[in-house]
């Protein structure tokens, strides 16, 4: 090992983010521990709760998800350039009543649903505009829009719900793919998903993303259009928000004001379970995907065990603060194991620097 | 070196939070899995109870009276339901039921249409839907245990405020919001059998505290000063008639001023020993969760299908006849007073 040490911490200082072999980089991942809890807790589920592995399962757990998954994909982009959007869930609402109060005055769902995507799209820039023109901080201004479209959308229905849905379209939201136990909407998620993974992941446009939250100021240095990309990103949540609006008053059939009330906190959960830090800078769909399943798996599974609601919130929660904090807890160990070994072999300043660039980068 | 201890590190906390979650799955199992799996398995005798959200003590009081009428004739009971009653919560919980195959549902619907697909998809997998206290539209459940009707409603209230006024003298109305729905059907009722069977009460004035605890405090407040004779104030709403009951125990008219109407003993408890009121009414919620698990026992054993004119025995209550649109009524609404106060807690 020693005699391999120099040249290798050589290159470490250069590149420490490809000092790993490829299969290390991406399966020893916060990512891969996410899909490997996915698959353990999914494949435990099927052998040991009853009525798991039924044919339902699966489809109702992906009617229950999609909505959550389909949002969860702005919001990676928008939480690793170091943003927040709070007000996701009140234009789900806000689109939701859009599509019911139109389809009550006439309109097809085609055009009531594309008018209340338009909708999505001008509440999305206009927190754009506040956050990447402004300049103001997105927590306040999605705070202040979360009740402002939450408000127009009790305003235009008031109490009431619109729930005379043409049934062509109600069973369009809950279709099967042919004899599948997959419902549609997950062809729309799937387009979606490679939409984003290729934007976010592929792109000059998504390296930029990384840059802004890792450093803005930087990223403005080496030529990333900063406040555009942020703007785009808010108007994109904007737009897929109220897509999942228009499915989910389809789904359920009924368009009300308080549809989708608090669901910004259960799409932030799974997009941080996923491995995105808040901070900004880091993060990859494919966690951020997993972290929605995982979410919902469990939530399927411990239901089906009759585990009462409370319960399984807080299992959740105790699953979340155990993967933001595992994160920190391998910082720490990394730290503190590369201490001692510094002292036990007297360290070579080079190494130093390179273990700490290093660690800046992955943690 | 370096390599090798990161890839240890992040395999021990793959580990550990990977025990995290099978620990909390299996304590789940381990401490429930038990009964449900027989539930599940054994089938017809079981009642799964969905309230509106979990915590209630309405529901708790409910599912109480579900609960021994299950122990009663030997079924599984299980309750299950969402934090928040938001109107498609209970979606997943019903999917669960039709996973599950359990033998019948009971709900107290969040929307009335929200979760109708669900229940019909659960009915299609061959689970009863009963539904109670709030009823979901008529196709998607096979029978609804009304609590209450809106003519019963009416006249025990008419007939608390005119047994405790003495049948003569004015009298007003606080109400929930100025469109509410229920209490403008009731007030009307009220008014024409006060017409009909009580010509000496006076009812001066009808006013709406939107069902705001403040504002139908300051409603009481005015009323009382805008007609120094008054001498009772009905309440058809649980929020209207504490506030009004906290206002006269508080003030000069305790003793002068009846206050009546619809309220919940929890509420009411203090006022119903100071003597500020003498008695209210509402439905009691564990006969309509005791009856609701019989109905749903019915409908498994096939005893009824839900059409108009089925009957069956809903144990200590009775025998009980399916009305119009596939609805059992409780019965006349239940009075609270100082004596029978003690027995409730919701």
């Amino acid at each position: 090992m020693t005699t391999t040490d120099t040249p290798r911490a050589q290159t470490l200082r250069t590149y420490a983010a490809y000092a790993k072999p490829l299969w290390q980089r991406v399966l020893v991942t916060r990512e891969f521990a996410v899909i490997a809890l996915l698959l353990v807790v999914f494949f435990y589920s099927r052998n040991q709760i009853p009525a798991f592995d039924g044919p339902l399962t699966i489809y109702y757990l992906l009617l229950d998800v999609a909505p959550i998954l389909l949002i969860a994909l702005p919001m990676t982009l928008i939480i690793i350039t170091g943003e927040i959007d709070l007000s996701v869930a009140s234009v789900v609402g806000l689109s939701s009543v859009l599509v019911g109060d139109l389809h009550q005055h006439g309109w097809s769902i085609p055009a009531a649903a594309v008018a209340a995507i338009a909708v999505g799209i001008i509440c999305g820039a206009l927190n754009g505009f506040l956050i990447a023109y402004v300049g103001l901080p997105s927590l306040a201004v999605t705070i202040g829009t979360l009740a402002l479209y939450r408000g127009l959308a009790v305003g235009i229905l008031g109490t009431t719900a619109v729930t005379d849905f043409p049934e062509k379209w109600t069973d369009l939201a809950k279709a099967h793919i042919g004899s599948s136990s997959y419902p549609t909407i997950i062809l729309p998620i799937i387009v979606l998903i490679i939409v984003f993974v290729l934007l976010l992941h592929f792109t000059p446009f998504g390296r930029g993303v990384f840059d802004i939250g890792l450093n803005d100021e930087a990223a403005h240095f080496s030529g990333v259009d900063v406040a555009r990309t942020k703007f785009l990103l808010f108007v994109l949540a904007g737009a897929v928000s109220a897509f999942a609006g228009v499915y989910y008053t389809l789904r359920f059939g009924s368009a009300r004001g308080d549809n989708a009330t608090g669901m910004e906190l259960q799409v932030i959960a799974a997009v941080l379970l996923g491995g995105v830090s808040i901070f900004g800078g880091r993060g990859a769909l494919h966690g951020v995907i997993a972290g929605v399943l995982l979410i919902g798996v469990l939530g399927s599974a411990l239901r089906l065990d009759d585990v009462s609601a409370n319960v399984i919130n807080i299992i959740i929660g105790l699953l979340l603060v155990a993967s933001v904090m595992s994160t920190s807890f391998l910082s720490f160990v990394a730290r503190t194991t590369a201490g001692m070994k510094r002292r036990a072999t007297g360290g070579s300043p080079e190494r130093q620097q390179a273990s700490a660039h290093h660690e800046g980068n992955n943690s | 070196m370096k390599v090798r201890n990161k890839k240890a590190t992040a395999l021990a906390a793959l580990a550990v939070s990977a025990a995290l979650v099978l620990s909390a799955c299996g304590g789940g199992s381990d401490s429930d899995g038990g009964g449900s799996g027989g539930g599940g398995g054994g089938g017809d005798a079981s009642v799964t109870f969905l309230p509106k959200n979990l915590g209630n003590p309405y529901f708790d009081t409910s599912d109480k009276g579900g609960k021994a009428a299950v122990d009663e004739f030997g079924g599984t009971f299980a309750e299950v339901g969402p934090q928040e009653a938001s109107p498609d919560a209970q979606v997943p919980f019903i999917n669960t039921a039709a996973q599950k195959g359990v033998g019948a549902l009971v709900v107290s619907a969040n929307d009335p249409k929200a979760i109708g697909d669900a229940l019909n998809e659960a009915r299609d997998a061959g689970t009863k839907v009963v539904t109670f206290d709030s009823d979901t539209d008529p196709e998607y459940r096979d029978l609804f245990i009304n609590q209450a009707s809106a003519e019963g409603i009416a006249q025990v209230q008419v007939k608390l405020i005119s047994e405790q006024i003495g049948d003569s003298g004015d009298i007003a109305i606080l109400s929930a919001a100025a469109n509410a729905t229920n209490q403008n059907a009731w007030i009307d009722l009220m008014k024409a059998e006060i017409e009909a069977n009580h010509p000496n009460i006076n009812v001066v004035d009808t006013v709406y505290g939107d069902d705001d605890d403040q504002t139908s405090f300051d409603k009481t407040s005015a009323l009382l000063q805008k007609y120094p004779n008054l001498k009772g104030i009905v309440s058809p709403t649980t929020v209207g008639i504490a506030a009004a009951a906290r206002y006269v125990s508080d003030s000069d008219f305790k003793g002068k001023v009846k206050v009546t109407g619809l309220g919940t003993p929890n509420q009411m408890r203090a006022y119903v020993e100071d003597g500020t009121v003498d008695a209210f009414a509402l439905w009691n919620p564990e006969d309509l969760g005791y009856l609701a698990a019989f109905a749903a026992k019915a409908l498994i054993d096939g005893d009824i299908t839900g059409k108009e004119g089925d009957t069956f025995t809903a144990g200590k209550l009775g025998e009980y006849t399916v009305g119009a649109d596939s609805t059992v009524l409780l019965g006349d609404p239940f009075e609270f007073t100082k004596d029978n106060i003690g027995d409730f807690d919701f």
